[in-house]
């Protein structure tokens, strides 16, 4: 699925990622925490091409492609998923015109025929019942004046409707009350499967309790330092990540 | 982002092509011989040729004006030819059939069908080639409802006598130098009349096309709404793409009597000049309209098109309750200047108005709203509330708002919101992310900022208003 060998990359001449190597089978849950500023998110942004995050060494390999020689738009339509951690408001353009413009662009990519306004308005409504979102944030601009764990659920939407192969958390838990962390890791936790991997990047151990991972890395100082089960999280929670980030050094 | 947005602009404008055919077109220049000739050629009354030449002789006093925040190269008005007209159009033909096939030819290339068969259903249409209209469709049917849809060389020959009443009585000859330039040589355009208490049957439309080189168009639109009556308006207009400039110089008046209600909405796509801003129309307009007891004025532009545009659709609200609106999207790209906006000159008691205007800038363009609010003395009750907002595309365009409010009515209420803003990075690489590619995720982001704006167009247009919207973008990303 995914195979990241010696990945250096910096951010405005700052380099962030140093020589960071990581390996996703079809199927499987990584977690991946650390200290604020270790680079955790600069590995989703990394990973899906976003401007201004420059790679300088290393390689990536999605699904049998350089990863590096896909646009954003391609590696998006080849299955890569990113979960905001502060997803942005486009006013005035309906949520569902978007998300059916997402759906149609990932279709044609793969040879289908684009849906029906009503075949998509089918699909659309079962997504927004399982985030519990109201049908009504369909016709709202995207993410226009919606409260934060109303955007995590609209992105976690998103996902279930763009079906990624690979899908990217970043931080998704930050700001969310308990309900609504509850949602959107159901949300999840129904879209796993065998030929599904997440990468599930967050600072608590929180959302581990209700997305069970079966690798937790520790990133710190732009590379993975140590690499666990579910219960590397546990004493992280206890412990901190001070003796870690000595390790690294 | 900057870099994927530095690209804008390698569209080709798909109405710029030229018909061939056989006018005829007088030498360029200005004098009372050719304002004359104009007027024997449309067999006018005398009392026409006076008035033109009044305006004429006003205009030769005027000087023209240099407030807008627009450049270009002084115009030569002697250089300019002010009538050309299809030679076919010389006897006038009875019905569609007698009509050069070459001309039917050039409005189905624009994707405007004469055939009434054919029509979008539920639109009538009056052409305007150069300085003459070719066909107006569906008369017949409207004429049952009492409505008057015809040009208006010939509504001056046929109601003579709602000419003359409301012929400049809104835009009158000496208003401003555009005006009395237009007031002196128009040669046609539409007039719509709606009897009392009728609400027209259907959208009325008028499609501009200049097509000889070297012409000005100088058209005349007047509608007439009695009391209690309703109408929906709409105006679309292109030209072929020429290396050098074009006049364009129209006036439009608007009469809403008593509880009648105008809605007149335009989609403007003159050609805006090639990337180097070499060629294109200067779209010099006056537009107003008077709303009497308790009617209501509403303006929609769309305005892609011209490499100048200076227009101000305005709202005379004279009576009292009555309403104007004006909502705009003006999209500037290359090196197209717009200054445009509205006036809302509140004179009867409790009058209300409403201004949204949104405008993007993209290329090296220029982009301005200008726009008056005036409440006079009388005015008890008035209110205006006015949001005009800007979206930067690239770093190399410009946005200006020039609002002037004068209340001379201490009840009034005056709201103005103002922004500017450009298309984000972050929302960029959010389409980007779901698998938009980047041309498509502009035309989306752009199309959502002006939905308040394309909501209020009739159906049929908000869908071309958009498409256009897309082809005008079209290279702003790469």
């Amino acid at each position: 699925m995914l195979r990241i060998t010696d990945l250096f990359a910096r951010v405005e001449e700052k380099e962030i990622l140093k020589g960071l190597n990581l390996t996703v089978k079809p199927g499987e849950v990584h977690a991946i925490m650390g200290p604020n500023g270790a680079g955790k998110s600069t590995l989703g942004n990394v990973l899906s091409g976003r401007e201004g995050y420059e790679v300088t060494g290393g390689k990536v390999e999605f699904n049998g492609k350089d990863l590096f020689d896909l646009e954003i738009e391609e590696r998006a339509r080849e299955g890569l998923f990113l979960a905001f951690q502060y997803p942005v408001e486009i006013p005035g353009v309906s949520n569902m015109e978007f998300l059916k413009a997402a759906v149609d662009a990932k279709r044609k990519h793969k040879g289908d025929s684009e849906l029906s306004a009503v075949e998509f308005m089918k699909v659309a409504r079962e997504a927004s019942k399982r985030v519990s979102l109201d049908q009504a944030f369909l016709k709202r601009g995207v993410n226009e004046g919606f409260s934060g764990g109303e955007k995590k659920r609209n992105e976690i939407m998103q996902m279930m409707l763009l079906e990624p192969s690979l899908c990217i958390l970043d931080e998704t838990d930050s700001g969310l009350d308990i309900d609504a962390l509850q949602v959107v890791a159901n949300g999840v936790n129904a879209m796993r499967s065998p030929e599904r991997s997440f990468i599930v990047v967050t600072h608590y151990q929180r959302l581990l309790d209700y997305i069970v991972p079966d690798y937790v890395h520790v990133l710190a100082n732009g590379k993975i330092v140590k690499t666990g089960d579910k219960s590397l999280a546990l004493e992280l929670e206890e412990k901190g990540y001070a003796w870690l980030e000595d390790e690294a050094v | 982002m900057s870099e994927q947005v530095e690209h804008l602009i390698k569209k080709e404008y798909a109405a710029g092509f030229h018909t061939n055919i056989v006018s005829e077109t007088l030498p360029p220049g200005l004098n009372e011989d050719v304002i004359r000739f104009i007027s024997a050629k449309k067999s006018e009354p005398e009392w026409l040729l006076d008035w033109r030449l009044k305006a004429y002789k006003a205009w030769q006093e005027m000087s023209e004006p240099t407030w807008a925040h627009v450049n270009y190269d002084e115009i030569d008005f002697q250089a300019v030819s002010y009538y050309s007209a299809p030679k076919s159009m010389d006897e006038k033909p009875k019905s569609l059939d007698e009509v050069d096939p070459e001309l039917l030819r050039t409005y189905e290339k624009l994707g405007i069908p004469l055939h009434e068969q054919a029509a979008l259903a539920g639109v009538a249409m009056d052409v305007v080639f150069d300085s003459v209209s070719v066909v107006t469709t569906f008369r017949e049917k409207l004429l049952e409802a009492g409505v008057i849809f015809c040009s208006i060389s010939e509504a001056v020959q046929k109601y003579p006598e709602l000419i003359k009443k409301y012929l400049g009585s809104v835009v009158p000859q000496k208003d401003n130098f555009y005006a009395a330039l237009n007031s002196a040589v128009f040669s046609d355009g539409s007039f719509v009349y709606i009897p009392k208490g009728v609400r027209c049957p259907m959208e009325l439309s008028t499609y501009f096309r200049i097509n000889e080189q070297n012409t000005g168009q100088f058209e005349r639109t007047l509608i007439v709404a009695e009391e209690g009556s309703y109408v929906s308006y709409l105006e679309g207009c292109t030209a072929p793409m020429r290396d050098e400039n074009q006049l364009h110089a129209a006036v439009v008046e608007l009469v809403a009597l008593d509880n009648a209600e105008i809605k007149y909405s335009t989609v403007q796509n003159w050609y805006p000049g090639n990337e180097e801003g070499k060629g294109g129309i200067y779209n010099f307009v006056t537009k107003r309209g008077v709303c009497h007891t308790n009617a209501k004025i509403s303006w929609t532009q769309v305005e892609t098109g011209s490499a100048v545009t200076w227009k101000y659709p305005s709202c005379v609200l004279r009576g009292d309750n009555s309403v104007g609106e004006f909502y705009s999207v003006a999209l500037t790209n290359n090196y197209q200047q717009a200054d445009t906006g509205t006036k809302m000159i509140h004179i009867g008691k409790n009058t209300r108005s409403t201004i949204i205007s949104k405008g993007i800038s993209a290329g090296k363009s220029s982009n301005a709203y200008r726009g008056l609010v005036r409440i006079n003395p009388g005015a008890e009750g008035a209110r205006n509330y006015t949001q005009c907002d800007s979206l930067l595309i690239g770093d190399k365009c410009g946005a200006h708002t020039f609002p002037y409010i004068e209340s001379k009515n201490p009840t009034a209420v005056i709201e103005h919101e103002a922004t500017t803003s450009k298309v984000s990075e972050d929302q960029m690489f959010l389409c980007q992310q779901r698998g938009l590619d980047a041309e498509k995720a502009v035309s989306m982001i752009v199309n959502g900022f002006c939905r308040e704006v394309f909501k209020e167009l009739p159906m049929e247009f908000a869908v071309e208003a958009g498409k256009l919207l897309e082809v005008s973008l079209e290279g702003s990303v790469g």
